[in-house]
């Protein structure tokens, strides 16, 4: 049966249950432990935003409260994927990435090509991704093309609390190391999420609305502000407007090219949404390749809807200003229905 | 005077969740008759397409909505009256009317689903209306109790109607001990039980018809009549739909599976073949289905035949199916001596879906019988 939840609880979920299905999952990380019912243990707060509540008590020695080196404690659950175990690292905001670069994108993302495809790293990096949270240029940033870019790591965004449950699982159950991406700003966010567990496959975009007339491309909470803007331009009685398409793209390594293109074929129109810097960013690689790829197929030009080429600010007026908003998003798209 | 003789059209509710949909086209003019029963307009949902049928009878006088526009649920589309209503009249109810606020509704205040705690495991059903009858809604392999969504209503203007996911389904419980016809009919047998049903008329889809079946010779005086929809258990021969759902991983194969369900396959939505991918990609759901197949359907054989066992004893039958079925021969509808024999054109698989108005007719005359 499904009920309404929070993306905060459906992770929770996810995680309880699959710890709970396999002895191997194991969760490590920045205080992750504690939680409930903490007499004479560590009580902390289930990680900064309480995703991990609660776990500590139910799994016990399972949720490993780590020391703060992320250089440490990422190599040790990449090490004990390739002996293993199933690790969930939690590594608070992606931001803190560079600290343990090398362990993620030299050794994890390596291992399966260099030893002859003999080595798995099941190994899940979960971390927070995302501006709007008043928290500042080093606790805000969208790094997910960084890591698209590197082959050997698949790359995870939900937008929402049902996704956000099937990703989580599939990513614990995948045998490749899997960089996933929880935006802050979703995780009170709520949707019908079934109690069962379930995976949904990577490299399957979600159309989250149909419409005949211009797709937009998009991830993460970029979603909603797209669907904002699809809503806003959509035809009502007696006046004109422009139906929207709008695919989630959910995983961005692997990328679902077949969804894009076949809907940019319908429409002829494509506006890419990301809330990452517009220099090689997943709006400009969508861009590229449905250039590449469906030529023929576009009425007008290639839209893209990025946040600048800045830190993001710490003013919350500057803020609010740096991330695409759904008027952006509906300029955009009135912009390429004009040509 | 006026109020009964002017009805107005408005935007169909079908499902809980439906909140707006597409006037896609009129498919009368100003100044056609209607007869109860009518198609007179088609609407698109996010989860399915169909056609809205007349409830009244009347000339419609005016059509109000525009094709391929968006309009609430219960806004008005269009007006139906009678000859002898001056057109002033007609103009000021238009002017007049004001669409409800969702919610405020009385059918809104019902749940929508409920669970019951059978032997089988936990159920989930839904329950519309009351009266001396009792309906039962038992679904096909893969199918849920939202499968109903054109007929629960219509069927519960005069009776208790009941629709169940089986185990194994929907958002029923995801294992099933011994799966297989025996097994399905103890737990249809254990939800009769449980709500305190002690005879119900059965209408059963697909395997829903042969789980009917078996019921009626299981426990004969539980059963008041049978309608069996384009049903399993009347014959040997069935095409391959149920392994290509179950070998379905993805929603491009899925859309094509389901759309051997329709005559109409435009009638397959984005919304209806993510709504299955998210049943089926429930842990247990892929273990269960595959071992129900092998049990009721494998080697591409019905293993199963409750039809030939009911000579003698069987309730009153009423078997329809849609000529273009894909799924299940049409001839197997002859199969079953002495019941009454329905065969609708341009409809599929999902017949009681394509054609609801003819359907939820010929139950409602059926059970009236």
């Amino acid at each position: 049966m499904a009920r309404n939840i929070t993306m905060r609880q459906a992770l929770n979920e996810a995680i309880d249950q699959e710890m709970t299905r396999d002895p191997n999952v194991i969760l490590m990380g920045e205080d992750i432990a504690g939680g409930q019912g903490g007499e004479g243990e560590l009580d902390a707060w289930g990680g900064p935003l309480g995703v991990t509540k609660g776990l500590y008590h139910k799994h016990p020695g399972r949720v490993l409260d780590t020391p703060l080196s992320e250089s440490a404690f990422i190599g040790a659950a990449i090490g004990a994927a390739v002996s293993g175990m199933r690790p969930i690292a939690e590594l608070m905001f992606i931001d803190f990435m560079g600290v343990c670069f090398d362990q993620i994108f030299n050794q994890a993302a390596k291992f399966k090509y260099m030893f002859g495809g003999k080595a798995e790293t099941p190994v899940v990096i979960r971390a927070m991704v995302g501006a709007g949270f008043r928290a500042a240029a080093q606790h805000s940033q969208m790094l997910t093309p960084l890591f698209t870019h590197i082959p050997g790591l698949k790359v995870v965004c939900p937008s929402n609390a049902y996704d956000a449950k099937g990703l989580l699982i599939q990513s614990i159950r995948d045998n490749d190391p899997v960089i996933f991406c929880e935006h802050k700003n979703l995780y009170d966010t709520e949707a019908d999420v079934p109690i069962e567990s379930y995976a949904i496959p990577f490299g399957e975009a979600n159309v989250v609305r149909d419409g005949a007339d211009c797709t937009i491309v998009t991830y993460g909470m970029m979603v909603h502000r797209a669907l904002d803007a699809a809503e806003a331009l959509k035809p009502r009685v007696a006046r004109g407007g422009v139906e929207c398409e709008v695919i989630d793209l959910r995983t961005l390594s692997p990328i679902d090219w077949d969804t894009v293109m076949e809907s940019v074929e319908k429409t002829g129109r494509l506006v890419c949404v990301d809330e990452a810097h517009p220099r090689c960013s997943i709006a400009s690689d969508v861009s590229a390749m449905v250039a590449q790829e469906c030529f023929k197929s576009l009425k007008g030009p290639i839209q893209m809807v990025t946040a600048p080429h800045t830190p993001v600010p710490f003013s919350p007026v500057l803020e609010d200003l740096y991330l695409p908003s759904a008027a952006k998003i509906a300029a955009a798209v009135k912009k390429t229905m004009l040509q | 005077m006026t109020g009964t003789r002017i009805v107005p059209i408005v935007m169909p509710k079908w499902g809980l969740s439906m909140k707006e949909g597409k006037l896609t086209g009129w498919l009368l003019q100003d100044g056609s008759r209607i007869n109860v029963g009518d198609a007179i307009l088609e609407v698109e949902t996010d989860k399915i397409a169909g056609a809205l049928e007349a409830s009244d009878a009347g000339i419609l006088r005016r059509r109000v909505g525009e094709d391929n526009t968006v309009y609430p649920v219960k806004a008005l589309l269009g007006v139906i009256a009678d000859p002898a209503v001056p057109d002033q009249e007609i103009d000021a109810y238009i002017a007049a009317y004001v669409t409800p606020a969702a919610g405020v509704d009385d059918e809104d205040q019902v749940p929508q689903y409920e669970f019951a705690d059978t032997p089988a495991g936990r159920l989930r059903y839904a329950k519309r209306g009351s009266g001396g009858e009792t309906v039962i809604l038992i679904h096909g392999f893969g199918g849920d109790l939202d499968n109903w969504l054109f007929n629960i209503d219509a069927l519960a203007e005069k009776a208790a109607v009941y629709a169940l996911d089986l185990p194994g389904h929907g958002q029923s419980v995801k294992a099933l001990a011994n799966p297989g016809l025996a097994a399905m009919t103890a737990a249809l047998n254990g939800f009769l039980d449980k709500l305190g049903v002690a005879s119900a008329h059965l209408v059963g889809h697909s395997m829903g018809g042969a789980i009917a079946m078996q019921m009626a010779l299981d426990h004969p005086a539980k059963v008041k009549s049978l309608t069996l929809i384009c049903s399993s258990g009347l014959g040997p021969d069935i095409g391959n739909y149920v392994e290509n759902f179950i070998a379905a991983q993805g929603r491009k194969d899925m859309k094509q599976v389901l759309e051997t369900l329709f005559a109409d396959k435009s009638l397959v939505s984005r919304q209806l073949v993510d709504d299955v991918m998210k049943y089926k990609r429930l842990d247990g759901v892929d273990a269960l289905l595959k071992s129900l197949n092998a049990a009721l359907f494998g080697g591409g054989r019905q293993h199963d035949a409750p039809g030939g066992k009911l000579t003698g004893k069987l309730p009153p039958a009423l078997v329809i199916w849609g000529k273009s079925d894909e799924v299940i021969p049409v001839a197997h509808a002859h199969n079953l001596p002495g019941a009454d024999v329905h065969i609708l054109e341009n409809a599929g698989h999902m017949v009681f879906m394509e054609k609801a108005g003819d359907v939820n007719a010929l139950i409602r005359k059926h059970i009236a019988a």
